[in-house]
Order: structure tokens, then sequence, then C-alpha cells
């Protein structure tokens, strides 16, 4: 079978000595939509970078849809369409110039480039701003641009760092329903992201990347999987009396508001019920915290105390 | 992959660029060049006579074009690749499957339109002060073509070393203008004492500047086979250098 990506043994050593990745180990299948989470500095953009050939790796083996960067990296980045995570058009140049150049670093021919461009433009909503310079665009719309730029010459892996960092909630909706259409066509999307919220809606397998190793690579069913318990905030119709629930922790934090921890064992049916027994009605409840945040937490920290551990025994 | 799309593409882009700002691109050589011509042409020009067996304003025709083309495409590709970096849109095709000789030749390309566009410009303004004579059009074409591909591969050279916009302005000050001026433009280097006749065949503009001029007047100080080998001699070895540069990914890639 051939991966969409195929990383074996990949290391990068910067000049200054710093070892940004150490054993990179990691497969994406052909339409996957992966998720690649890590903290500041974890190595995800280097990651990235020696993929798209702007970084040069020190040591290991890269392979796009079968193609190894060593020996046929024009073929490998022919594939791929980049959306990087900083702004990197030249700021006056008005949008369908940048499409269509682009474009014609692909290969395309300016005629199709016009079509396609008018197309992506159309789809991401700047159409109307097509003649006007980069640099005249907001944030969210600068992202938008580039998505539409990675898209020109119609790749199979699409490669988003960061895509909707500084986009309001409603246009982030909007790229996420765009990129789920975009991998139900058929393009495999790896993607990179600080609201982990988008990586549980979206992705289906994902890694976590953390001081340059794999620290997790699963599917995100298995990730979420291994949590034990989660927090609940309920709001209550106003109540006089302390609620008091067994087998359950709860915390009555006034008179409308109740946090319960429920294991993966208990139902919440018995929390229902005890509460009704006691005459409290709930009229709404969500999650406190996002559940893969939550792991994305403890796995870090797992693995800073695995480092630390093994610095002691050395 | 079609490099010839690629290609056209990153010249679009480059003719696109200088064009957009031309007042600042087109305009100052044509100005310059005017002044050079009330100054040196008309002014002092009468006084000085004959050079070469030609008036002044003649003798210094061609040089005065020579170095606007060498000034506007070394200076195009300098600004144009160095922005690219520092606005990081170099990365648009370093990541797509663009060969690196498309980008040398594309952005070279760029740098030789722009110097030749100049050059005819200046030719043009030119006409306001002086008959211009054309000896052997073949060998200005080749003179003019080879001299803007040369200090286009320079300043692209600059560009790939250079970490802020003062790098780029460091070479064509220190460097390009006191050769250029040096370089036989405004004399024959058959005035100089022997020993800075010597010096001055050291100077490579000195046979770019001699070969155009001997295309329109049909003198030289040098000869046009030792012109033409040392402009191909710096054609070859700047290419290569710019090849082997952005091949290594220096100052481009990490």
């Amino acid at each position: 079978m051939t991966y969409a990506l195929e990383i074996t043994g990949l290391k990068k050593t910067y000049k200054g000595g710093f070892q940004a990745l150490k054993n990179i180990e990691l497969k994406v299948e052909q339409g996957d939509f992966f998720a690649l989470l890590g903290p500041n500095g974890a190595g995800k953009s280097t990651t990235i970078g020696v993929m798209t050939s702007l970084v040069n790796k020190t040591q290991g083996q890269v392979k796009i849809y079968g193609h190894d960067i060593d020996n046929a990296l024009e073929e490998a980045k022919s594939h791929i369409g980049l959306v990087p995570q900083e702004f990197n058009f030249n700021q006056f140049e008005p949008l369908t110039n940048i499409l269509v150049n682009q474009a014609g670093y692909y290969g395309v021919d300016r005629k199709t480039a016009l079509i396609r461009a008018e197309k992506y433009l159309k789809q991401l909503e700047l159409w109307d701003k097509r003649n006007e310079p980069a640099r005249a665009l907001s944030g969210g719309m600068k992202r938008r641009l580039m998505i539409a730029r990675a898209l020109m010459h119609e790749p199979k892996m699409l490669i988003l760092d960061e895509p909707t960092a500084g986009v309001d909630i409603e246009i982030r909706r909007a790229m996420w329903d765009f990129l789920q259409v975009l991998n139900k066509e058929g393009i495999t999307i790896i993607l990179t992201t600080h609201y982990l919220e988008e990586a549980e809606m979206l992705c289906r397998n994902i890694a976590i990347i953390d001081g340059g190793e794999i620290v997790e690579n699963t599917t995100m069913k298995g990730l979420l999987a291994q949590l034990d318990t989660e927090t609940f905030v309920l709001d209550l119709a106003p109540i006089q009396h302390q609620v008091s629930l067994d087998g359950v922790v709860s915390r009555q934090l006034d008179d409308h508001t109740l946090e319960i921890d429920i294991s993966k064992k208990q139902s919440l049916n018995q929390v229902f019920a005890q509460l009704s027994s006691q005459d409290v009605e709930v009229k709404s409840m969500r999650n406190k915290s996002n559940r893969l945040e939550a792991l994305f937490v403890s796995l870090i920290n797992q693995a800073d105390k695995t480092k630390e551990n093994s610095k002691v025994e050395a | 992959m079609n490099n010839t799309i690629a290609l056209k593409s990153i010249l679009h882009k480059e003719v696109h660029r200088f064009m957009r700002i031309w007042v600042q691109t087109l305009v100052p050589p044509a100005i310059t060049i005017c002044l050079y011509f009330v100054i040196f042409g008309s002014l002092i020009g009468k006084r000085i006579g004959e050079m070469g067996g030609f008036d002044y304003m003649s003798f210094i025709v061609p040089g005065l074009i020579m170095m606007s083309v060498i000034t506007n495409s070394y200076s195009n590709v300098a600004s144009s690749f160095f922005s690219a970096k520092w606005q990081r849109n170099v990365e648009e095709m370093l990541v797509a499957p663009v060969p690196n000789w498309v980008i040398v030749a594309g952005y070279v390309g760029g740098g030789m339109c722009r110097g030749i566009l100049v050059g005819l410009i200046v030719t043009f303004v030119a006409l306001f002060f002086v008959d211009i004579q054309v000896h052997n059009i073949w060998v200005i074409i080749a003179t003019v073509s080879l001299t803007s591909a040369t200090f286009a591969l320079g300043g692209l050279i600059n560009a790939i070393f250079a970490g802020s916009f003062d790098d780029i302005s460091i070479i064509p000050t220190f460097v390009l203008t006191p050769l250029t001026y040096l370089g036989g433009v405004f004399y024959s280097i058959s005035l100089l004492p022997e020993f800075w006749q010597g010096v001055s065949q050291a100077n490579p503009i000195v046979y770019m500047v001699n070969a155009f001029r001997y295309g329109f007047l049909g003198i030289s100080d040098v000869s046009l086979v030792t012109a033409f080998a040392v402009i191909g001699f710096f054609i070859v070895t700047l290419f290569v250098t710019a090849m082997v540069l952005i091949s290594k990914g220096i100052g481009l890639r990490s």
C-alpha cells in the first residue's frame, strides 16, 4: 500500500546543535484527515518544512505518495499543497496574480489557472477582492487566500500549519466545512492546530509530537477512549438546598451550578435519577473543558516526566 | 512538469513588478542620463573636444547606456529576490517543483528585461542630444544581452547572501559604481598611464563598455574577442555560483 506520507527515522539538527527532530516515524494513509499536534517548538513546522523542502533534513527518509524526496523531489512536491503558518505571499500583488503565478510554478497554464482562481476565490468568498493587493485583506481573508493558493495545482495532499490561527469563529467554521468537503473529494489533509476542538472535530487520526519525538500516534477515537473521567457543568433551576450525589464526585458552585466528575464506568442516567429525586431541575449541561485538551496536556506532561526520569537515571 | 510555464510565470511576475512601479524603476535612469548629457555632454564636453576621433558627447553615449543597463539589471534582481526572501514569498517557488535553473533563469530574465528596457529609454533620451550612429547592430545586441545577464546574476547572488536591505546596497555603492566610473564610460583607457591601463584591464566593465562602444562607433580599447571571452567567463562563473547557492539553499532553506 502506498501511503500519502511515510516518514522513517527523520532527524533534524540545526547549525547551533539544536536537535529539532529526534527520530520521527509517521505514516498517513491516502484520503486521511490527520492531526499533528504538539506544543510550540515541538517540531511540527520543522517536520512540515522537511516534507516541503524548506528545511534540509539531517537524516531519515520522507516519501510523499511513494516519491522519496531524496531522489524524486519534484514529483513529491507536485502532490503537496502547503498552507504555511506565516503569511508568505507578496503583499503588493493582487490576489488573482498570486494565484495564477503559483499555478504557473506547477506547470498549470494561464487559462486553466484563471478558471481555477475564480473557482477558489468564489468558494472562499474572496472574489470581490480579486484585484486588490493582498495587504488590503484582513487576517482571516489572508488565511483563506493561502488555502486557495495551495489548491491551485489541485494537489493530492494539503498540509495546513495552523490555518485558523487568529480567525474568528464564524470564518473558522466555514473553513472547517470547506476542508471537510475537500477531504470527502479525496484530498489527504494534514493539519496542525492549537485549537484542539478543531482537531477533534475534523481529524480521524492523530499524532502528538513533543521535543522532536512522536509521543502518541493513534486514531482520534482511540485517543479519546483513553479518557477516564470527564467533568460536566450542569445549569440548574435555582435551588435552596444542598445537592448530594452518591458515588459521584460533585461540587455545588452556587444555587444554580453543579459540577460533576463522571468516570467511563458510570452512567449519566444515575446522576439524573438522583437529581430528579431531590427535585433538582437540570436546564442545560456542557463539558467543562475540551476532552482532547485534557488528554493532550496529560500526554505532554507524561512525556516530560519520562524525559526527566531518564535524565536522573543517566 | 512544464518548465516553460514555470519560467514564463516567474518572468511575468518580474516584469509586472518593475512595470507596476515604473516611476521608481524606469523614470529615474532617464532623468539621470539627461543630467549626464547636459553636464558632461553640452557644458563640459564642448571644452574637452574629441575623444577617439568622435566628439565627446558621441563618445560617452554608449558608456552611459551601458551604465544604466548594468545598474538596472543588477538592482532589479537584487531588490526583487531579496524582497521575496524578506516577505517569504520565495517559498512559493521553493515548495513547487520548479527546477533551480528555472528560478535562476526567471529572475535573470526579469533583470535583463528591465536593464534592456532602461537601455532603450536612455537611448531614446540620448537622441535629443546627439545623433546616434550604429556600426554593428549584432555586437550591440550581443553585448547588451550578455552584460545585463552578467549583472542580473550578480544581483541574484547578492540577494541570496543579503540579510537586510542595507546588504543589497553595499555592492552597488562600493563595488559597482567605482568599477563603472573607472570602466571607460567617460574616457578612453588609452589616455591613462601604462600602469593604470594594466589595472583597468582587470575591470570587467572595461570590456563591456568597449565592446558596446564598438557596436556604435566602431572603436574599442580592447579586442572584441577578448571582450566576449571575459563576459562569457563571468556569465558561466556567476551562473554556476548562483546554481550551487540555490541548490544548497544558502539563505533560503534552514
